[in-house]
């Protein structure tokens, strides 16, 4: 009898994925602007998905108010940037530790709120800090400010050489993401996350500290999920308070793509992700009734499969293409 | 003066504010759901009275005889075509399904009445005011807060002096032993739903006279509800009312020291009372 991690399939998919990893990381050589645009959008929302799949799927932390994080790492890109001189792609990085640090408090107040009540904290949270950002007038109050033109010049020469950048830090960030992801899922605090979600009462038991658990999650995620804002509006290159703080843009198509996807797997973001996609550049023409669609399609799948396409294929097939559970094989020639 | 006047009013503004979250509070201590979709709901109250109004030329405050039992029934139905699937130990499901109702709400209000804000007309009542020991008080806030104070003993009485208020508390206490009782949790759950619901159009129709509303409206107005629970404490109605009435009164003393902190200042408050009292101010149960 062996017990492995690996499969096959995990083998094949490693291995198809590195291929698609490099293709991608080709693109500007072989893409078109419009094209560009639109993968480093996939890339931004395949990133956020997979955060708040870590929060919610893995450590039972449901917030709606991730959008807190998104503004935050936007308005800390511009003003790093704008008063601190520092180049943008240092102020990302900068935008991810003050993202962190500025959930250190947030998180010791709202961990008193427990289940839904907690989503409506973060959100509560998010709030917050709209409101904030909006008096701060010196970043154009409520009605947001652009990036300098001097700023986004120094980022590298030319457009297309900036845009080539802006193009490979979305894929760097997705990758690392789902890379950080993985590794943390597989490490000794991934097992005590992975006997949290499956029992609370049975981990704290065991001697898991669970509050700590969560809140390194919550935190990690916070740094990441802020260094993604930052990136966002380096794309966008101006920022207003409503914009940075959006609730449907940055919390509920997230929610949508991972629920769809999958929730509580590392693949069910990457189907949401490129079905959302689908759906969107199919449907968009159709406005408020394209979300109106995506809002039912999220009942309905909440309702009838909770474990997403992505669950309906494991269930199938017994397929991981990110090997994080154990298989047990038992030799027959033994027996 | 000034501040005396910005706490009466704060206090009176409490009234529309616990409006806001009595339904909230009541599903919550019944069935332990959290309705995403409230505020949406109030939304939906409030141009359900527009519909009302525009079509017959009837006062807003005498849609509410049409109102309030078109959205108990969609409460009802409601619960028990969607809701009811959601409960259980797991906690995504409710809150994901309402997420996901929230959005619909929202999108088709947006395709049946554009983003156009709107609001309700109620006459002379919008504009007439009391004069007070030198305070002029508005009717319409007062009527809000005598209708708040109404509906809250209303639906205390109800809770335990009626037969539907013993059920309600026997689900909410467990409902494995209320179904062997003989009451089915899911018809209970669905009339509690229809109760919040009717509540709810109050609050949708008092907040439509009060100030203009669009299709987006609706997450302000569950943070507020939100908040005057869990200022007040879990399960306490009497303590959502406090609660409401903390919110208001924050919000008007913070819009009195500048007009961009109202809002903020309520939510500060909320985020005090977190720190230092999590468990609100007058708990009843644990959440």
């Amino acid at each position: 009898m062996r017990v492995t991690r690996a499969s096959n399939a995990a083998r094949i998919a490693a291995v198809l994925g590195l291929i698609g990893l490099v293709v991608l990381a080709l693109g500007p050589y072989w893409a078109g602007r419009a094209d560009m645009r639109l993968m480093s959008e996939i890339f931004l929302y395949l990133a956020l998905a997979s955060l708040w799949n870590l929060m919610a799927g893995y450590a039972g932390l449901v917030s709606v108010g991730q959008q807190a994080f998104v503004g935050f790492g936007g308005y800390m890109l511009f003003a790093l940037t704008i008063f601190g001189g520092l180049s943008p792609v240092v102020a990302i990085g900068g935008a991810a530790v003050l993202g962190a640090l500025i959930a250190v408090p947030v998180a010791v107040l709202i961990f008193r709120l427990r289940g839904a009540y907690f989503a409506i904290g973060t959100w509560v949270m998010a709030e917050v800090f709209r409101l904030t950002f909006a008096q701060v007038s010196s970043l154009g109050g409520g009605s947001g400010s652009s990036l300098p033109v001097n700023i986004v010049r120094s980022m590298a020469n030319g457009r297309a050489a900036r845009e080539a950048l802006s193009y490979w830090l979305a894929l760097g960030i997705a990758v690392v993401v789902i890379a950080a992801v993985y590794l943390f899922l597989r490490s000794r605090q991934g097992l005590a996350l992975t006997a949290i979600r499956d029992n609370e009462l049975a981990a704290g038991s065991l001697g898991i500290d669970i509050w700590r658990t969560k809140f390194v999650v919550y935190i990690v995620t916070a740094g990441l999920t802020s260094m993604v804002g930052a990136l966002i509006f380096l794309q966008k290159l101006r920022i207003s308070p409503d914009a940075a703080f959006s609730v449907n843009d940055w919390t509920a198509f997230v929610i949508f793509i991972v629920v769809i996807g999958g929730i509580g797997t590392l693949e069910g973001p990457i189907i949401g992700t490129l079905i959302f996609f689908a759906l969107r550049e199919t449907l968009a023409d159709l406005g408020s009734v394209y979300l109106l669609i995506l809002g039912a399609v999220a009942i309905v799948i909440m309702l009838k499969a909770p474990k997403g396409v992505w669950g309906l294929i494991r269930a199938r097939y017994d397929l991981e293409l990110f090997p994080l559970s154990y298989r047990v094989h038992t030799d027959k020639k033994e027996g | 003066m000034d501040w005396v006047n910005a706490v009466v009013q704060g206090t009176l503004l409490g009234g529309l504010y616990a409006l806001f979250a009595a339904g909230l509070s009541l599903i919550f201590g019944i069935m332990r759901l959290v309705n995403i979709a409230h505020g949406d709901l109030i939304v939906l109250g409030s141009y359900l009275g527009l519909v009302v109004v525009t079509a017959t030329g009837m006062h807003p405050l005498v849609a509410l005889i049409v109102a309030v039992p078109v959205m108990a029934v969609l409460g009802y139905v409601l619960q028990r075509g969607i809701l009811n699937q959601t409960l259980g130990d797991d906690l995504l499901p409710p809150l994901l399904v309402t997420f996901g109702l929230s959005v619909i709400i929202q999108n088709a209000l947006l395709e049946g009445f554009t983003a156009d804000p709107q609001k309700m007309n109620a006459g002379a009542i919008e504009t007439a005011s009391v004069s007070v020991g030198g305070l002029q008080l508005g009717v319409l806030p007062l009527l809000t807060f005598a209708i708040a104070v109404g509906v809250i003993a209303a639906l205390q009485w109800m809770f335990y002096n009626t037969a539907l208020g013993r059920a309600f508390r026997a689900v909410s206490d467990n409902q494995e032993i209320a179904q062997l009782m003989g009451l089915n949790r899911r018809h209970v759950f669905g009339l509690a739903m229809g109760l919040a619901l009717a509540v709810t159009a109050i609050a949708g129709i008092f907040l439509g006279i009060r100030t203009s509303f669009d299709p987006a409206a609706g997450a302000g107005r569950l943070i507020y509800g939100f908040e005057a629970v869990i200022i007040g404490g879990l399960g306490n109605l009497w303590g959502t009312l406090a609660g409401g009435v903390i919110l208001g009164v924050s919000q008007t003393l913070g819009a009195k020291i500048d007009p961009g902190y109202q809002i903020l200042a309520g939510h500060i408050a909320f985020l005090v009372v977190l720190a230092v009292r999590p468990q609100g101010l007058f708990p009843r149960v644990s959440g």
